[in-house]
């Protein structure tokens, strides 16, 4: 009886009727390939883990040159469950990239960035693009040697960038080089910067999800629609099954963190020369280990650049496609686009498996 | 303007005698007529200039124009000398060879103390009559030493030579000829690297050696030794080589007593210990070499734990008989450091595993130096021959491991404790899914 009466007492306030009634009457479609709507949510619920174990390392890190590492070996050592919390934060980011990626493909094969939701993968992509800056940026916080020489080397990358490059790079490293002063800017970003407008571009993701419903995939040609179509309650029946898989994702990262802890390093020494084995976070070695094999010189431009240019077209392509599938929102599947996802796909898993087992 | 150093060191030739048989067959080479006349009027045509205004690098000098246009043998001299320290300082012929290169006929070799090819016997002091003037060496170099020459008189290869035996070294055996290269040069034969070498020209040479009643495997024995593998393999120039231990231009066989001092300048703690002990005393009675006793000389091996004690390696079983006192010692030595060695070795292990399995244990590791410390102390202090002083730094040492050891397990046990309480959070997280499920099922009961 309380609780009714403190939801009536909300609800003369904040209309949150409007809000029961929407939940009340959202659909989601049941097809085959119904089991790929998860994705979005498991990537959100890591998005959450981040944001509380992020906070909570906030509690002990130091983002100075001097106590970096020492303040998170102190988390990991001293502090009750800081093991815990940081390996879980370690986790947590690689497996969101990861299924942010699935995601991001099976909105692709879908082909769900149709009309009328181009916005909505654009800002997706954008979201990918934002989280793998938390990476980039995260990497280094804990001021390992390995973090120390990869951000050296993705530095150097971004200032190979035509134009803009050298501004690009100072502006990162706040310097020639990575120093304190990069170890301070990238914590800045990482906890601010990123942080804000992650937050931003996720509401109107989000917004837009509920505001369009989901995405019906194509019917198989010639097939008749289904009548009525199948579909299920979003609340509670999908927002249950949702919950078994968060959880079920919990239990996973709870596990990895525990049997696999994330491994601290060695700390950075500036003097000491690159030791080997040097390598960024897996999901950017598709684009480290491709620049290897690109000539110094290709028709007289220097390789790196031509790398760049091709990683940023393609990048912009990604970007753009709803409004490059022309076939798409007339129910058509144009073979080009569906070959350049396999071939996204088969490119990106080879690149990172020599990075991992052939990496010269 | 500054004299030259052939114009300031001009009139000392004269006391060094010419090598009489070497000036004869310069005399006798059958010199081409034309090349020389050649030079020489080349000379001459170019000497006006000289004549306004001449430097020292511009000053004719016919050692060089001759030996040039003759070639062959008589220009290789030349050739060498473009890599030679004296040559690059503008050290001329004349300096050392004495002559007077201004003049433009054969005449110029008849004069002012020329000596083709200076003797054997004459070259310490030759080469002394610049390395030996404090003066003159300063503006060359304001640190270096001019002391070779008195140095090489206290040495058995001065000694010799002052008896009459030529076949000792002298400088040139050492430093070269004409292409002389500072000591500090890679190249240089005596450069620290090339030292060992060049002494085993002569030493390792057994013909050679004849009649000096010394053996001539050092070389061979020092390339192999741990000294050699440092200097000569792994390029570490703080491993001694030949002059290390023997001095250079005062080369001489250690006494047997100073065998120490010898070992101690760069072994100081195991030199001090040594003094301290009663195996000094007793080695220096019974004329044994010291250190090199139990370490051997030039083929000096890696020292091991297990050389200490009575063990199957153990030395000193060597000296001490079973059931004396000595023998006792040694064996409770023995055991002590290799307690130590196990304790440290194990700890090592231990945390190694710990950092394996993914905990952070640094800290720990950082902390366990010490007890690697401690195993170098106790190496240190086996040279005093003493278990009880041993024991003042194996025994802490051992507690040091262990505390090693025992974070490295502790750190273990708390991952085993990480996974056996984790089946709890996940037994709560089966059950939510569990309840979910079943939720799920009781929302769409009957609808499939």
């Amino acid at each position: 009886m309380a609780w009714r009466r403190l939801f009536a007492w909300l609800d003369a306030r904040l209309q949150l009727g409007d809000i029961v009634e929407f939940l009340r009457h959202k659909r989601v479609p049941v097809h085959r390939h119904f089991y790929w709507y998860y994705l979005g949510g498991i990537t959100l619920f890591l998005f959450f883990i981040q944001v509380a174990t992020g906070i909570l390392l906030l509690l002990y890190y130091k983002p100075t040159a001097e106590a970096a590492f020492e303040s998170v070996q102190f988390i990991v050592t001293k502090v009750p469950f800081g093991w815990l919390v940081r390996s879980t934060h370690s986790w947590a980011a690689n497996l969101m990239i990861f299924t942010a990626f699935l995601h991001l493909f099976s909105v692709f094969f879908l082909k769900a960035y149709r009309a009328p939701r181009e916005l909505t993968w654009v800002s997706g992509m954008l979201l990918l693009f934002l989280a793998m800056g938390f990476g980039f940026s995260g990497y280094l916080l804990p001021w390992n040697e390995l973090a120390f020489f990869a951000t050296k080397v993705g530095a150097d990358i971004a200032g190979a960038v035509p134009l803009v490059g050298g501004f690009l790079k100072t502006f990162l490293l706040g310097g020639e080089d990575v120093t304190g002063s990069t170890l301070t800017r990238f914590f800045g970003i990482h906890v601010a910067v990123l942080p804000m407008t992650f937050t931003a571009l996720l509401l109107g993701h989000l917004l837009m999800v509920q505001r369009q419903g989901m995405s019906q995939p194509f019917t198989p040609a010639g097939a008749p629609p289904a009548n009525p179509p199948r579909e299920m309650p979003f609340f509670p029946n999908f927002f249950l099954r949702e919950a078994v898989l968060w959880v079920g994702t919990l239990a996973v990262l709870l596990y990895l963190s525990i049997f696999l802890p994330w491994e601290l390093g060695v700390k950075v020494d500036p003097f000491a020369p690159a030791p080997a084995g040097i390598r960024p976070e897996w999901y950017f070695t598709f684009m480290s280990q491709s620049l290897k094999y690109i000539p110094g010189k290709v028709l007289g431009i220097d390789g790196e650049v031509l790398g760049i240019l091709a990683f940023g077209a393609a990048a912009a392509f990604l970007v753009l496609i709803p409004f490059l599938d022309r076939w798409a929102p007339g129910g058509r599947r144009h073979p080009f686009f569906t070959w350049v996802g396999i071939g996204i796909i088969a490119f990106m898993l080879t690149m990172i498996t020599l990075a991992y087992f052939k990496p010269y | 303007m500054t004299p030259s150093p052939r114009e300031q060191r001009q009139d000392a030739l004269g006391d060094i005698p010419p090598d009489g048989r070497k000036a004869r067959s310069y005399a006798g080479v059958s010199v081409p007529g034309a090349p020389i006349l050649a030079a020489l009027l080349g000379l001459a045509l170019g000497g006006t200039a000289w004549a306004a205004e001449p430097t020292a690098a511009e000053k004719p000098d016919t050692c060089v124009a001759c030996h040039q246009a003759v070639g062959g043998p008589m220009a290789k001299p030349l050739e060498e000398r473009k890599a030679d320290a004296h040559a690059a300082k503008g050290i001329s012929c004349a300096d050392c060879h004495g002559g007077d290169p201004a003049r433009m006929d054969m005449d110029s070799m008849k004069v002012k103390g020329f000596v083709g090819r200076p003797a054997r016997r004459d070259l310490p002091r030759l080469c002394a009559r610049c390395h030996s003037d404090g003066a003159f060496m300063r503006p060359f170099n304001p640190a270096i030493r001019t002391d070779q020459l008195a140095q090489y008189r206290t040495s058995i290869h001065g000694k010799l030579l002052a008896a009459g035996d030529t076949k000792v070294a002298v400088c040139t055996d050492c430093h070269g000829v004409h292409s002389i290269l500072p000591a500090n040069h890679a190249q240089s034969s005596v450069h620290p690297t090339r030292v060992a070498e060049t002494c085993g020209r002569c030493h390792g040479d057994a013909q050679y050696m004849q009649g000096y009643k010394i053996p001539t495997d050092q070389l061979a024995q020092y390339q192999e030794s741990v000294h050699g593998e440092l200097l000569l393999k792994r390029k570490d120039l703080a491993a001694p080589t030949c002059n290390k231990c023997h001095g250079n231009h005062g080369a001489f066989p250690p006494e047997v007593t100073s065998i120490a001092g010898v070992c101690g300048q760069c072994h100081v703690i195991n030199k001090d210990l040594f003094l301290q002990s009663k195996h000094h005393a007793a080695f220096d009675r019974m004329k044994l070499p010291e250190c090199a006793t139990c370490h051997s000389n030039h083929g000096i091996k890696r020292a091991s734990d297990e050389m200490v004690g009575v063990g199957e390696k153990g030395i000193c079983k060597n000296c001490h008989v079973p059931g004396s006192r000595g023998y006792q010692a040694a064996e409770q030595m023995g055991k002590m450091i290799a307690d130590l060695g196990q304790a440290v070795r194990r700890g090592e292990a231990k945390l190694a595993e710990a950092e394996r399995a993914g905990m952070e244990v640094s800290d720990a590791k950082y902390e366990f130096q010490n007890a690697r410390t401690s195993l170098i102390k106790a190496r240190n202090e086996v040279h005093i021959f003493h278990p009880d002083r041993l024991n003042k730094v194996t025994g802490p040492g051992i507690e040091l491991a262990e505390k090693g050891y025992r974070a490295g397990q502790e750190a273990l046990d708390e991952l085993g404790y990480r996974k056996q309480w984790s089946l709890i959070p996940l037994a709560a997280i089966l059950a939510v899914v569990v309840g979910l499920v079943l939720q799920i099922r009781r929302i769409e009961g009957g609808r499939g």
